[in-house]
């Protein structure tokens, strides 16, 4: 159950030594500083160690688990989106169905049935809605209803069950085993936020969309990309099947897509004016706050990976 | 007994229920009084509301919090419902037809209080129409008149009203908001304490992130 294959193994433990290291650097801040207050710091550290704990737990355990731990995610990320965007009091009998969409999809994928993940929820999904809407009949804000209705299983549960199927590809790369693509998925994803972040902190003078997040540069994004590109050159061929120069291209694959997946939450709190999506995650926000970066990277990264090697 | 019964009604169902399906933005929590004598009033819009609020206390003091619930709609057919909200719950029952005088209506109420425990009351009277606020009505006023001490936490719920809506049996997941907010202090008169609660629960509902049509996102900013 819990002989992990050795490069998945380096990789916990690396992840291992950064959370450490930023528990060191939280505690250390606040003893220099006692003036200031590092709550949101602290706070962020802590739910890191445990969200980390927690996936490592699932991912670890066995295949069925990690598939319906991602199930859960996309459960809560569904739920906090139909939570803040405004829907009709009558479409709650239509959110229902598209609850329901998400063991199905999981289904899919537990069984590794390809065909089936891929097609439901851009066909039966995106058919049944607005028919189960028509029934209501409700036609006021009908358009606006079936669009925000669609466009939110999309991207919490299509886009996020393609982390899950990436659990059930075959195993190519034997020295990491099931959980090395996913491995490395969510680390250059979450990876890339942080060196975006440290990268704009550092140089950042121009500002790349001023209107969406004024916080965001040239500077960090271009830094962001180079060093995921290397690092993902780097660590690819030991956690998936892919090559060096493959690796270098899902590198720059993930770190633009995953850009975008942020600033495109980010619009969406604007457009709300809302800061946070929710208060799952204390230090966070919700859950969108979090996965906003995966679910425009899982569905690129995965269909990179499925043409090249499979 | 039946505190063991209330603690494991909240603890097995209720807690595990609000964590998952539907799941709570809190702000304000250290608003949250910490021990009796203390009154919760929060808006109605659905059952939920009571099990919500009721959900926010720790286990060990769960059976000090009592919501006051309207007697003909929980107790009148008796059954399981009535069942539910004394033993589970734990609800003091409030007369609503109208017949007797404040002294005997609120008896209840005012012996819990002198008991120390927590009272959830709904000064809307019933749940309405969903996330709108109805006129408040002044019974809470008369329980605190000549009880300074006694702290009045307003609490305002946003999203239960498209969880569970009044006469619904199908629950669908949403996260809901929950805004604590400060001890209403403002006591000289019925009117002017029933206007500051209706002013706080405003300016409460400004922090809710949840949203639906019925309040668009410009009505939010006023």
């Amino acid at each position: 159950m819990f002989n992990i294959p050795l490069h998945s193994f380096y990789l916990i433990v690396l992840v291992g030594v950064l959370l450490v290291s930023g528990s060191l650097i939280s505690y250390r801040l606040q003893q220099r500083h006692p003036d200031k207050d590092y709550t949101e710091l602290r706070q962020r550290v802590q739910s890191w160690w445990m969200m980390i704990g927690i996936l490592f737990a699932a991912l670890l355990f066995n295949q069925t688990l990690a598939v319906a731990f991602f199930g859960l995610i996309s459960f809560l990320a569904l739920k906090e989106f139909l939570s803040i965007v405004p829907t009709r009091q009558n479409d709650r009998r239509v959110i229902f169905w598209a609850y329901l969409a998400i063991p199905l999809q999981y289904y899919w994928v537990g069984t590794g049935w390809y065909g089936m993940f891929i097609i439901f929820i851009p066909i039966y999904i995106f058919l049944l809605l607005p028919i189960r809407m028509v029934l209501l009949g409700d036609t006021r804000g009908f358009i606006h209803s079936a669009g925000i209705l669609h466009w939110a299983t999309m991207l919490t549960v299509y886009c996020i069950s393609h982390i899950a199927y990436l659990l059930m590809l075959p195993v190519q790369n034997e020295a990491a085993g099931y959980i090395g693509p996913v491995l490395f998925l969510l680390f250059m994803t979450q990876f890339n936020d942080v060196c975006q972040y440290i990268w704009g902190k550092m140089l950042g003078r121009h500002k790349i969309i001023p209107k969406v997040s004024p916080n965001k540069t040239w500077e960090g994004f271009i830094g962001g990309v180079v060093s995921i590109t290397l690092i993902s050159g780097l660590i690819g061929p030991l956690l998936t099947p892919l090559l060096w120069w493959e690796s270098l291209i899902a590198g720059v694959l993930i770190s633009v897509s995953g850009f975008f997946g942020d600033v495109v939450i980010s619009s969406v709190k604007r457009d709300l004016r809302i800061k946070d999506t929710g208060s799952l995650i204390p230090g966070h926000g919700g859950i969108l706050d979090r996965m906003d970066s995966l679910m425009f990277t899982a569905p690129l990264f995965f269909h990179f990976l499925f043409y090249s090697h499979y | 007994m039946d505190r063991l019964i209330k603690v494991l009604f909240f603890a097995l169902l209720v807690k595990p229920v609000v964590l998952l399906l539907l799941g709570l933005n809190v702000r304000g929590r250290n608003n949250l009084p910490k021990k009796g004598p203390a009154i919760v009033i929060a808006n109605h819009n659905s059952h939920l509301d009571t099990l919500v609020l009721l959900s926010l206390f720790p286990l060990s003091m769960i059976h000090k919090v009592r919501p006051v619930a309207a007697a003909d709609y929980f107790l009148g057919n008796g059954g399981f419902l009535a069942w539910v909200a004394l033993k589970c719950i734990g609800i003091i029952p409030l007369d609503r037809s109208g017949g007797a005088d404040r002294e005997v209506l609120f008896s209840g109420c005012t012996q819990a209080l002198s008991e120390g425990d927590i009272l959830v009351l709904f000064p809307e009277g019933s749940r309405g129409k969903p996330e709108q606020l109805s006129r408040l009505k002044k019974g809470v006023y008369y329980l605190i008149k000549e009880r300074a001490d006694i702290p009045v936490v307003p609490t305002m719920l946003h999203g239960l009203g498209r969880a569970l809506p009044k006469g619904e049996a199908l629950l669908v997941p949403f996260n809901c908001d929950v805004v604590i907010g400060e001890n209403l202090t403002e006591r000289d008169t019925a009117a002017g304490f029933m206007n500051s609660a209706t002013a706080s629960f405003q300016r409460l509902s400004e922090y809710c992130i949840t949203l639906s049509s019925n309040d668009s996102a410009d009505d939010k900013t006023v």
